[in-house]
């Protein structure tokens, strides 16, 4: 049960985009077109997961028992950009045609704050592994969700008549905040 | 460029936040207030001054297949440095700022400038450098929560005018949108002229 | 520009750049040890000088004891070396996520005052706990034994922030439990409530330890020797297994 309580609350209640503003760079600027938004989502929804359970073994057997938390800016990044460079290696060797799909994407997720957004938080909010692991699979569907949304609407804003002042960046931007009130509705479900 | 262009190129020309539209994340998380947003500007600015400069001083000796790593470890480490000087000093601008502080390494502004700017300049260049794009972030957050501040809070830089709330939905986060939303319209509309 | 990619200059410059980034953290770490542990020890006594009453030594050390299957951390205040106050810190789930209070508890039952540690309320309606100086203020010297600790719409006494009865409920909770941890520490055992509730008229004023012991020995599951050496531990900080 509780782990549903996570999964709700990390989709919609909290939604990382939407509420938490972790990751905003890449979801502005891969929202263009849905076929992108989908292949970044399944990539990050990755990447998350597998980051976060990774650094929460690093800070549980390493950092903690050493008194070391203090490295764990620099430890958690450094992990996180291994991982996407052995996820990139990985990719190339089993699926060329998805490696070419995300292009520069797929480097770019380091930089992400998602993902090192999360792996700090799960640290911060004390979970142990399996609540960890929901937790950053479910960040993850939220980010898609919010993700694939924005690229269908923003297909449509492509094709509508926005004043020239608004076009691009702050028609998105106001969007978005639409996106966010609504997703406000979700406070105090779980 | 002159020594001073270096600087006030940050502000308007090369705004991070209007223009280049980096560092989104902490720029929406942190203008819930004018103090807020200018207590976080510093820090980055903290930051990209000491990365820039470091990462110039190293660049031409560093060898370029592993040149992200080097540069991330080297901003890390002033993160980290960061975090212990504001956890020492001024331990309730820290909770206040919470996970952002550490997601400065990510900040594609400093990783960014670092790519961009200081591995191909000098190190005097770099940390101008450094000092204008963190100006201009600074004060686009500044301005940011200051209007957030205003509309959502009915205060200003913490001293309340208004008795009473605002439109709380400023300091939410649609209003964060929004703002930043409608400010990129009135300043690309002021920087054309 | 950059040096030639050869193995051996990457591996050089990347053990390089360690070390150096390492001793640079070393030094740091060791410079701000003791501001960062001053720093939250400071944070730690305003919060505990603020819920408590001003006479007595308060003491800053962590004590811990079971309630309702929950690990409740308090602190005790002593007047000439007797327990007179103690403050409990109080978790519980608010609308946004945990609100943590911790509340000053005198003998008696009474509430000397609260202070919000963290919460995840919204801004403008739950935040208000922290700030809503009526809804805050009549707390301090609520006393449990005339008034009850519950919003008005549940039949209590305490007056809720407009808007935001879920985190008035919640801080209302985190304090009324904060009382009856209070009364565990004190009896031991059995909280004052409970002992009332068995019929025994059971009240925590000055009355001395001993006779709280006759009280709820009767009432208790648990060996009077247990409750004696607690109501003579001065410190009243055992673990109450």
């Amino acid at each position: 049960m509780e782990y549903v309580l996570i999964i709700i609350s990390a989709i919609f209640v909290n939604n990382v985009v939407l509420s938490q503003f972790l990751g905003i760079c890449p979801f502005l600027g891969v929202s263009n077109k849905l076929s992108t938004a989908t292949g970044m989502s399944g990539a990050v929804c990755f990447v998350i997961t597998l980051a976060t359970v990774v650094t929460f073994l690093l800070n549980k057997y390493l950092l903690v028992p050493f008194g070391l938390e203090f490295l764990q800016t620099i430890a958690f990044i450094l992990v996180i950009a291994a991982l996407v460079q052995m996820v990139e290696i990985v990719l190339k060797k089993i699926s060329p045609s998805l490696y070419q799909a995300l292009g520069i994407f797929l480097p770019l997720i380091t930089t992400n704050c998602a993902v090192l957004g999360v792996a700090l938080s799960v640290v911060q909010k004390d979970f142990n592994l399996a609540q960890a692991t929901v937790y950053a699979f479910a960040t993850s569907l939220g980010y898609g969700v919010a993700m694939i949304l924005f690229a269908g609407i923003r297909e449509h804003l492509a094709q509508s008549d926005v004043p020239e002042a608004f076009k691009g960046l702050p028609i998105a931007f106001i969007t978005v905040s639409i996106m966010a009130m609504a997703f406000l509705g979700f406070a105090g479900l779980v | 460029m002159s020594k001073f262009g270096l600087i006030t190129k940050g502000l308007i020309k090369e705004n991070p936040t209007f223009v280049l539209v980096l560092g989104m994340c902490p720029t929406l998380a942190t203008t819930t207030s004018a103090m807020n947003g200018l207590e976080m500007g510093l820090a980055t600015m903290f930051v990209l001054i000491l990365s820039n400069i470091v990462i110039s001083l190293i660049a031409p000796a560093v060898p370029d297949k592993v040149h992200i790593p080097v540069y991330i470890v080297v901003i890390a480490t002033f993160v980290t440095v960061l975090q212990l000087l504001m956890q020492a000093y001024v331990p309730d601008v820290y909770a206040t700022l919470g996970l952002f502080i550490p997601l400065i390494v990510v900040n594609c502004i400093v990783l960014g400038r670092a790519e961009a700017f200081a591995n191909k300049n000098s190190v005097a260049d770099s940390a101008l450098d450094g000092i204008g794009i963190g100006l201009g972030f600074t004060l686009s957050l500044t301005v940011i929560g200051l209007v957030r501040e205003i509309l959502g809070s009915g205060s200003a830089f913490g001293f309340k005018f208004m008795a009473g709330d605002g439109i709380l939905a400023f300091v939410m986060a649609p209003g964060a949108f929004l703002v930043l939303g409608y400010l990129m319209v009135l300043f690309n509309k002021l920087a054309k002229k | 520009m950059a040096a030639q990619s050869s193995f051996r200059n990457m591996v050089v410059c990347l053990t390089l750049t360690c070390l150096l980034c390492a001793s640079i953290l070393g030094v740091v770490y060791a410079v701000t040890l003791n501001p960062i542990r001053g720093a939250s020890q400071k944070a730690l006594e305003s919060a505990l000088s603020l819920v408590l009453p001003p006479e007595g030594e308060i003491s800053t050390e962590a004590l811990n004891v079971e309630f309702e299957g929950r690990n409740y951390e308090y602190y005790v205040q002593t007047v000439d070396g007797e327990p007179s106050a103690w403050a409990v810190k109080s978790e519980v789930n608010g609308f946004g996520g945990p609100l943590t209070v911790l509340v000053g508890v005198k003998r008696g039952g009474v509430v000397n005052a609260t202070k919000v540690l963290s919460h995840s309320e919204t801004p403008g309606l739950g935040a208000k706990c922290q700030s809503d100086e009526h809804f805050i203020g009549q707390f301090n010297g609520f006393d449990t034994c005339t008034s009850k600790l519950l919003v008005r719409k549940d039949g209590g006494d305490v007056d809720a922030i407009t808007a935001s009865t879920i985190t008035s409920r919640a801080y209302t909770l985190a304090v009324s439990n904060a009382v009856e941890v209070v009364g565990v520490v004190i009896t031991g055992t059995v909280s004052d409530r409970e002992a009332e509730k068995i019929g025994q008229t059971a009240s925590l004023s000055d009355t001395l330890p001993a006779e709280a012991k006759d009280q709820t020995v009767s009432a208790s599951n648990a060996a009077p020797a247990e409750a004696k050496g607690l109501a003579t531990n001065n410190d009243g900080g055992q673990d109450n297994e």
